[in-house]
C-alpha cells in the first residue's frame, strides 16, 4: 500500500509476517496479537514493527516498546481521532522509532499527524489514487504556525511571540 | 477587546485559503462527500433544509462596532438582510450560496473574525459571561482565559477528530450567567480560600441533548498557570476513551457518567501529573499580553446617579419599565450595561436585520466605547453606557424596534431555529415562541409574572436549552404530527437543574393554554417576592402537574 512522509512518496521496507512467523525477514511487521511470540524469535539483526489497533493502552505497550523499530497505529476511519492521542502518548513515553499512521487518512490530517509524532502515513490504494502525493506535501504548508506548544517542530505562535518579546526586551 | 497580532491575522487568512483549497479538492473529486463534510462543518458550513447555513464565531460573545457593521454588510450582500444570533453567541446566516462562502470568510478576516470550529466534532466556540468586565460580582474577567482557550483550541492537531462536539464556557463571577454546568467543560474563576491565589474550579461532563446532565467538579482548584496542561489531559482522556460506537453516547458527559466522576478525575490527574506541564502551558507573559487587551476602558469619573436619568425615568413610564427590566448595574459609577432585546413580540427570537445591526453599531460607537456583547439568551448588550445617555439610547433603539422591555421576562424566550430552517429538527420552535410572546404580550402582566425563562428546542439535540428553562418546551414528531413536551424547574445558573417532564406531549395550538395554567398556579401560590423558579422549588411539581393534566384532559376530550 502507498506510503509517504513529509518529503513525498516513500519505499516500503517492511514485510507483513504470516502470523508470528518472522523467519528471516529483515524488517518484519507483525500483528499486535502475536507480538510477544514474534519478539521471542527475534534475532539480533532483525527489526520488528507492530501494527496496533487504536484501542491499545499504553501500559500494555510500554514494556515492549524498546524492542520495536516501528509502531503502526491503525486508523479504522479518518474520523476516528484516537490515533492522534495514542501517537502523542507513545512519543511522550519515550518511543524514538518510526511511528506510522495506517488507514484512510485525508490530506488535511497530514500536518496534524506529523505534529502528533507520526513520521509517515500508509494509505489504502483508493485513498492514494484520489489524493496524489503532491497534495499531501502541499497541504503541510497551508497553515504556517499553530497555537499549540509542544506539537511538532515548525515553531508555534506562542513560542514565536515569546522570542519576539525577548528580542524586543534585549534591544530595548 | 482582543486585537489580532500578525500571527493571528496570518492564521485566519491561511485558514480561509485552506478552505478554498478544500472546496476545490471536493469539486475535483479528490475528496469524497463524506470526507469533505467534516471539513466544511469545521468551518461553519451546514447544509440545511432549504440552503447552506454559515455559522460565524463570536468568541465569548464580544463584538466591536466595526465587526457588527461587517456582519450587517454580509447579511445584505450575501443573505436576505438579516442574521440570527444563537445560544452559543454565534451568528448564523441562513441563505448564503456555497460559492460565496470563501468571499464571506475573507470579509470576516478583514475584521478579525472567522467561522473556525463553529461545528463539527471538535472544540467549539468558547463562551463566557456576557457581563464580563462589567459585573459587580466578578472575581476576575473571564475573557482573557476564553481568548487563550480560543487560540489553543484552534486547529489543535490532537483534538480535531474527537468522538463528538466539545463545548467550553468560562465565568469569573459568583452568579453564573454562562451556564457552565451544562458544558463539556465549565471553568469558574475563583480565589483559593486559604492562599487567595486566583485559579479555576474545573467542571466536566455537563450537557443537554438527549441525555441532559449537570457537570461534575473534577478539580476544586487548578492554579491559573496550569490551565492548558490540564485541558490537554482532559481532552486526551476523552479522545482516547470517549465512546465512538454510538453518536448519542459520545459526549464526555457519558464517559464521566459511565466510569464515575472519581475515576474520570483520577485518569485526568494521572495524565496531568505525567505530562510535561511547562512545555504545554502558556508562559505568564503571554497570559499578561492577552489580559492587557481586556483592561478596563477609559471611563469618565461620574457621580453614581444622574439627575437627567432620574428625571426621564420619573417622567416616562415606558422608559422606566425598560430601565427596570433591561438594565444591569455596572461596576463603574455612573454607568450601566443595557440589554437590547432581540425578542420583540411576534418576531423570531435572536434575529436582527442588517439595519438593526448598524443601529446597534452606531449606538455602541456613540455611547458604549464601541463595544457590543452577544448573550446566550440571544440578546445583545451595550456594556458601558452612561446613565445620563440612557434616555437618548432608548429612544434610538425604539425607532429601530430594539427597545422591547422584556429582558429575563416570560416573553424573552430562547428558541432554536427549529423546523423552519434546521435539517435535524423534528418540530417548529419559532412559531411556538411567537404564539407564547403574543399570549403574554401585556407589559403589566409580564411585570406581574416577573423573571421566567422559557426555552424551546425543536429536537432532542436541545440547542434551545429547554432542559434548563424554568419552563422548557421540546418539539418532537409523533406519527407525523408535532408534539410538544413541557418540562418544569430547570435552571441555567449556579443552581443548575434539569427540568422534569410534566406530562404527555401537546399539540402546538395547546401549548399557550398549558403555559397559562402553569403560570396561574404560580401566581395563586407564590409568597411575597417569590420568583417563579423559587416557587417551583418550594411547592414542588405536584400542583403544576395537576393543572397541566387538566389542560390535557380538556384537549383529549376535545379531540375525542
Amino acid at each position: 500500500m502507498p506510503l509517504l512522509d513529509r518529503h513525498g512518496a516513500k519505499a516500503e521496507i517492511w514485510t507483513r509476517s504470516e502470523g508470528a512467523a518472522i523467519d528471516n525477514l529483515s524488517h518484519a511487521l507483525v500483528d499486535w496479537a502475536v507480538l510477544p511470540e514474534a519478539l521471542a524469535q527475534k534475532t539480533r539483526d532483525q527489526r520488528i514493527g507492530v501494527v496496533i489497533p487504536n484501542t491499545v493502552r499504553i501500559p500494555e505497550l510500554k514494556l515492549l516498546m524498546r524492542q520495536l523499530s516501528l509502531i503502526a497505529i491503525s486508523f479504522p476511519s479518518f474520523g476516528d481521532g484516537r490515533g492522534f492521542s495514542l501517537a502523542r502518548l507513545i512519543r511522550n513515553h519515550g518511543f524514538t522509532g518510526t511511528l506510522r499512521a495506517s488507514g484512510p487518512l485525508i490530506v488535511d490530517q497530514f500536518a496534524y499527524a506529523l505534529a502528533c509524532g507520526f513520521d509517515e502515513v500508509e494509505l489504502p490504494e483508493a485513498s492514494a489514487v484520489r489524493q496524489p502525493v503532491e497534495q499531501w506535501v502541499q497541504a503541510l504548508g497551508q497553515i504556517s504556525h499553530g497555537y499549540q506548544r509542544g506539537y511538532g517542530d515548525s515553531g508555534n505562535i506562542l513560542d514565536r511571540r515569546r522570542s519576539a518579546r525577548l528580542k524586543h526586551a534585549a534591544a530595548g | 477587546m482582543y486585537r489580532y497580532d500578525e500571527f493571528d491575522e496570518r492564521f485566519v487568512r491561511e485558514r480561509v485559503a485552506q478552505f478554498r483549497d478544500q472546496v476545490g479538492r471536493r469539486l475535483s473529486g479528490s475528496l469524497t462527500e463524506d470526507e469533505f463534510k467534516p471539513l466544511r462543518l469545521k468551518n461553519g458550513v451546514y447544509l440545511q433544509l432549504h440552503a447552506y447555513m454559515l455559522r460565524i464565531a463570536v468568541p465569548y460573545g464580544t463584538l466591536s462596532s466595526k465587526q457588527m457593521r461587517q456582519l450587517a454588510l454580509i447579511g445584505e450582500r450575501y443573505d436576505r438582510g438579516y442574521g440570527h444570533f444563537t445560544t452559543r453567541t454565534n451568528l448564523q446566516f441562513n441563505w448564503p450560496k456555497l460559492r460565496d462562502i470563501p468571499d464571506i470568510l475573507d470579509l470576516l478576516a478583514d475584521v478579525e473574525m472567522h467561522a473556525i470550529q463553529t461545528s463539527g466534532n471538535c472544540i467549539r466556540n468558547v463562551t463566557a459571561d456576557h457581563f464580563a468586565g462589567v459585573a459587580q460580582d466578578e472575581v476576575e474577567d473571564p475573557r482573557p482565559t476564553a481568548e487563550l482557550i480560543r487560540q489553543w483550541s484552534s486547529l489543535h492537531p490532537e483534538f480535531d477528530y474527537l468522538p463528538r462536539k466539545f463545548k467550553i464556557a468560562v465565568t469569573g463571577a459568583e452568579h453564573d450567567r454562562a451556564v457552565i454546568k451544562a458544558h463539556d467543560i465549565g471553568l469558574r474563576i475563583l480565589r483559593h480560600p486559604d492562599t487567595h491565589e486566583i485559579g479555576y474550579e474545573v467542571i466536566v461532563g455537563g450537557g443537554l441533548g438527549r441525555t441532559p446532565m449537570i457537570g461534575k467538579v473534577v478539580r476544586e482548584f487548578l492554579p491559573k498557570a496550569d490551565l492548558l496542561a490540564y485541558l490537554e489531559a482532559i481532552m486526551r482522556v476523552y479522545n482516547l476513551e470517549g465512546r465512538r460506537d454510538n453518536k448519542y453516547k459520545a459526549r464526555v458527559k457519558i464517559l464521566v457518567h459511565e466510569i464515575g466522576t472519581e475515576e474520570f478525575s483520577r485518569r485526568v490527574e494521572e495524565e496531568f501529573a505525567r505530562l510535561d506541564g511547562p512545555s504545554v502551558n502558556a508562559d505568564p507573559a503571554e497570559v499578561a499580553r492577552i489580559a492587557a487587551y481586556f483592561a478596563p476602558p477609559a471611563y469618565e469619573t461620574l457621580p453614581a446617579t444622574s439627575g437627567a436619568f432620574e428625571a426621564a425615568r420619573a417622567g416616562n413610564p415606558d422608559f422606566a419599565r425598560w430601565v427596570e427590566t433591561n438594565l444591569t448595574p455596572h461596576r463603574q459609577p455612573g454607568y450601566a450595561a443595557l440589554t437590547i432585546s432581540l425578542k420583540p413580540i411576534g418576531a423570531p427570537p435572536g434575529d436582527a436585520t442588517s439595519e438593526q445591526m448598524r443601529v446597534v453599531a452606531d449606538l455602541a460607537d456613540e455611547f458604549s466605547l464601541s463595544e457590543i456583547r452577544v448573550t446566550h439568551a440571544q440578546n445583545l448588550v451595550l456594556p458601558h453606557v452612561k446613565l445620563s445617555d440612557l434616555f437618548a439610547v432608548w429612544q434610538r433603539l425604539g425607532e429601530a424596534e430594539l427597545a422591547t422591555a422584556n429582558a429575563g421576562l416570560i416573553t424573552d424566550i430562547i428558541a432554536c431555529p427549529g423546523l423552519d430552517y434546521c435539517a435535524l429538527a423534528t418540530a417548529r420552535s419559532i412559531p411556538i415562541a411567537q404564539a407564547l410572546a403574543q399570549r403574554f404580550a401585556d407589559p403589566a402582566r409580564q411585570k406581574e409574572i416577573g423573571v421566567l425563562n422559557i426555552k424551546i428546542s425543536g429536537c432532542i439535540n436541545a440547542c434551545g436549552h429547554h432542559h434548563v428553562g424554568h419552563i422548557g418546551i421540546l418539539g418532537l414528531e409523533k406519527r407525523g404530527i408535532e408534539s410538544y413536551q413541557i418540562t418544569l424547574g430547570g435552571d441555567a445558573t449556579e443552581n443548575a437543574a434539569i427540568g422534569e417532564i410534566l406530562g404527555p406531549g401537546l399539540a402546538a395550538e395547546d401549548v399557550p393554554d398549558a403555559i397559562e395554567r402553569i403560570v396561574s398556579v404560580y401566581l395563586a401560590q407564590r409568597q411575597a417576592g417569590e420568583s417563579f423558579i423559587d416557587n417551583v422549588r418550594r411547592i414542588g411539581l405536584a400542583p403544576f402537574k395537576a393543572a397541566f393534566q387538566d389542560t390535557n384532559r380538556e384537549v383529549s376530550h376535545a379531540v375525542a
